[in-house]
């Protein structure tokens, strides 16, 4: 049980660096952008596994939080890629 | 009997997300590869907060996972749909092997 | 009554996020309901009368089991196209029209068409969506929209409209 979730968990780690592959090679402006969000959610993924492992809960509170925070995020880098102030 | 079916949908999970992390690698172009990543991830963390369900059972860690997934599917499908707006009106062209563009004239 | 119906769903989501029933948490969970709902509900919920329609709540479940059913196809459609050696992909944005008036039944609506397979929504206009597929089936407007929206409309327009 423990051995199987500590391989998932590393190819968790491993998705997520292929986001950041994405992040930094991306030829263009949004491609970067649709790798931070795609990271968010992945991360929230990494979160639920800790959870299970450590048999702590508030873990999960924290991948609540950043499913949230990282929302905002994306909902900002939109706004700003389509040119618009932001409180329009 | 429990950890079986945690382990089980953990592995699914994770398995969607690999999906969608190759086609964040191999697809053409940025709505492309938006489109098969929001998918394939979204579903994959979904049924990984259902293996924690499992795990705890109804306790509080297991209601936060319940909480959880509904947050994410609407989190998720806005965040896409506000990027893909957000790539349209920023200028970057789609691939070459796109058919039909309804919405050019409506954005002029 | 839109003050209520706020305060009962923020008290009911602090509640489950925490879990227990001691007079403290309860305390401080009505203080912050009550403020949630003292700024913020003048901007939702038109009609709060379609929460007491035990109706509604039976057309919601049959759409949730349609939902799910479609998205794992969904998922299954993305990873042939992925794995497949030559991607086999043609995509392109289509425009499509919607009979729904609401506005939380048309976002309902963009959510499931985001989920289903090769679709996303790129922009609602007036009463017009546009969608972008991954792989355009047919170019006729009337065989597309029942393509896509087929499955769903008429399950939201029961219980959300």
């Amino acid at each position: 049980m423990s051995d199987w979730l500590s391989i998932l968990l590393y190819i968790q780690i491993g998705l997520s660096a292929v986001c950041l592959y994405r992040i930094i090679a991306g030829p263009t402006i949004p491609d970067r952008m649709v790798g931070i969000d795609i990271f968010g959610i992945l991360v929230v993924g990494i979160c639920a596994i800790i959870a299970i492992q450590t048999e702590r809960s508030f873990i999960l509170d924290i991948g609540i939080a950043w499913i949230i925070l990282s929302f905002i995020g994306t909902l900002t880098l939109a706004k700003y890629l389509s040119g618009k102030k932001l409180n329009e | 009997m429990n950890e079986m079916i945690t382990i089980i949908f953990i592995c699914i999970g994770v398995l969607f997300n690999i999906f969608g992390c190759i086609g964040l690698i191999r697809l053409p172009d940025v709505y492309n590869r938006l489109q098969a990543a929001t998918k394939c991830v979204t579903l994959g963390c979904c049924s990984i907060l259902t293996g924690v369900l499992f795990h705890f059972g109804i306790s509080g860690a297991g209601i936060k996972a319940i909480v959880a997934i509904p947050i994410l599917f609407f989190t998720a499908t806005v965040a896409a749909h506000a990027l893909i707006r957000g790539t349209y009106r920023f200028g970057t062209p789609p691939d070459k092997r796109t058919v039909k563009d309804d919405y050019k004239e409506a954005v002029k | 009554m839109k003050y209520i119906a706020v305060f009962i769903l923020s008290m009911v989501f602090w509640l489950l996020l925490t879990f227990s029933l001691t007079v403290p948490n309860l305390i401080t969970g009505s203080v912050a309901s009550a403020l949630c709902s003292a700024f913020f509900a003048r901007h939702y919920f038109s009609g709060v009368y379609k929460f007491i329609q035990p109706a509604r709540y039976f057309w919601f479940m049959v759409y949730l089991a349609v939902f799910i059913v479609e998205c794992i196809k969904a998922n299954l459609d993305v990873a042939y196209r992925v794995l497949h050696p030559s991607m086999p992909i043609k995509p392109g944005i289509v425009k499509l029209k919607t009979t729904l008036k609401s506005d939380f039944a048309r976002t309902l609506l963009a959510n499931s068409i985001t989920m289903t397979p090769g679709t996303i929504t790129v922009d609602i206009i007036d009463d017009y969506f546009y969608i972008h597929w991954i792989y355009v089936r047919s170019e006729d407007p009337e065989e597309y929209t029942r393509m896509i929206t087929g499955a769903f409309e008429k399950y939201i327009k029961r219980f959300a409209e």
